[in-house]
């Protein structure tokens, strides 16, 4: 299959976006843009009516071939709060060869009218596949692939960060744990370099943080102490034993000795650290009690501004598709 | 054509004051639309009998132009106190067809139910789509189909006419 390149595939004529795949391609304008407008919409929580009429009249599909609850929510809660309709289907990964059910289920959702869809795969690239086959004038929100991207949550992350720290200037940045099977990852270290994060250290086992991550420009830690001193920000990463084939680790107990995030352990980084957690957090695999629950912890904050974000990428995406040269308003217009 | 703003501001400040006197308007909100709105009302704020600060109102996620335009780059803050049962002056620079007041009383609803709202324009061009009118106008312009007003601020406000061919 030929890929064309995702900003060629993200954006329209006029440099806006019209998909939101992958953050690859997305210079700091664009994440900075949907950053000020994730703000805008965190501010509507104010209002007695949490509700804009942005999307009136749009049809929003959640698409997951694969279950997060608290994904599918929040893009629920976020397409509702911009006044669109929401439809959820939960389809579980058939057996059948990926490409053909996956087009005949498009097709079937294209006959629907739908305006966007929000998908979930376990297969990466799955978003880019269907962003290429979809007919016009659909925007495909990526709400993460396999192990390749999960771009709203790195930037509901960097949202996270900036209003907690200001800015992104000067950030010393931990990721700690499973960075093998974590697309939250390899979005979040895309969105720090192109924000201008320099210090950001991948801290984890041998097995679970390969070395070929030093060349997308982050520093590689396998000592915990070595790769929490003086750091701003902490993500933790959930252990994914679902995602693990074969014997990466020797038990979760070892891990939590040597890579646990606990009161003792956070000492090393600054004293205003802050403690993020995509979620869901096992506790005393990767994460103690007490620091999760703990003043350092900014983890109910993420889903907060997830909704905010996600907000944010929608109307973009679905405001670009209708000013694409190809939209019927523009063919109106000629 | 040479308008003069410190007179229609000032014409405003009188009709202010004895509007909100004849209805018996106490401590309003004075609500500005971004951007010129937010600069009139703060000229106006001293002919207002009211304690509360100005409130200021983006309606970029209200506009009924989304599909035709998209969206607007950059949104201003919001800020709007409890609203419930109070006495709301909206002020904007300029009413021409309406759609913004419109798009304005829109998300003020959405703050809650206001007791009453008030609309305090600079320049009226009388160009109306909707059954909108403003209560205490500065002026009212006829322009040519191709002029627009243009206000410049914040610090020292101007005002000019330009054409838009």
């Amino acid at each position: 299959m030929m890929r064309s390149e995702p900003r060629a595939l993200q954006l329209n004529e006029h440099g806006q976006l019209k998909h939101f795949l992958t953050l690859d391609g997305l210079d700091k304008t664009i994440l900075t843009e949907i950053l000020d407008r994730a703000e805008s919409f965190l501010s509507m929580g104010e209002q007695s009516v949490k509700k804009v009429p942005l999307l009136r009249g749009k049809t929003v599909v959640n698409l997951f071939f694969e279950n997060s609850t608290r994904t599918r929510t929040t893009f629920e809660l976020a397409g509702k709060r911009l006044s669109a309709d929401v439809i959820n289907l939960n389809i579980e990964t058939s057996a059948t060869s990926k490409g053909e059910s996956l087009l005949d289920t498009l097709k079937n959702l294209e006959a629907m009218q739908s305006d966007m869809f929000i998908v979930r795969h376990s297969d990466s690239g799955a978003a880019h596949f269907i962003a290429e086959h979809c007919t016009p004038n659909v925007a495909i929100i990526n709400a993460g692939d396999g192990r390749h991207a999960h771009p709203t949550q790195a930037m509901l992350d960097m949202l996270t960060i900036r209003r907690h720290k200001g800015g992104f200037d000067g950030l010393k940045i931990a990721i700690v744990g499973d960075i093998l099977h974590s697309r939250v990852a390899r979005s979040q270290l895309q969105a720090l370099t192109t924000l201008g994060v320099s210090d950001v250290r991948l801290v984890g086992p041998k097995t679970l943080v390969p070395s070929f991550f030093a060349e997308m420009g982050a520093t590689i830690c396998h000592d915990l102490e070595a790769g929490l001193k003086d750091v701003d920000v902490i993500v933790m990463l959930r252990l994914q034993k679902e995602r693990m084939k074969g014997a990466l680790l020797p038990s979760e107990s070892e891990f939590y000795r040597l890579y646990g995030l606990t009161e003792e352990t956070l000492a090393w980084a600054k004293p205003d650290a802050i403690v993020m957690h995509p979620g869901p957090i096992n506790r005393g695999v990767e994460i103690s009690s007490e620091v999760a629950d703990g003043k350092h912890s900014v983890i109910l904050d993420q889903v907060t501004n997830g909704i905010a974000v996600r907000m944010a990428v929608m109307s973009m995406a679905m405001s670009g598709q209708l000013q694409s040269d190809d939209s019927p308003a523009a063919k109106d217009e000629k | 054509m040479k308008l003069d703003l410190e007179h229609s501001l000032a014409s405003m400040k009188a009709q202010l004051a004895a509007y909100c006197e004849k209805k018996q308007i106490e401590d309003a909100i004075v609500v500005g639309i971004h951007t010129g709105g937010v600069w009139v009302a703060e000229r106006l704020m001293s002919a207002v009998p009211t304690t509360e600060p100005l409130a200021t109102l983006d309606i970029t996620f209200y506009r009924d132009d989304f599909t035709k335009a998209g969206l607007n780059p950059k949104v201003n803050q919001t800020s709007l106190p409890a609203i419930e049962d109070r006495h709301v002056i909206l002020v904007d620079d300029v009413l021409m067809s309406g759609r913004t007041i419109r798009a304005a009383m829109n998300e003020i609803f959405d703050f809650g139910r206001p007791a009453s709202i008030t609309l305090a324009i600079l320049y009226d061009l009388g160009q109306h789509e909707l059954p909108i009118s403003a209560d205490i106008v500065g002026e009212h312009l006829s322009l040519n189909p191709d002029q627009r007003v243009k206000l410049s601020g914040p610090k020292t406000l101007s005002v000019s006419v330009i054409d838009t061919h």
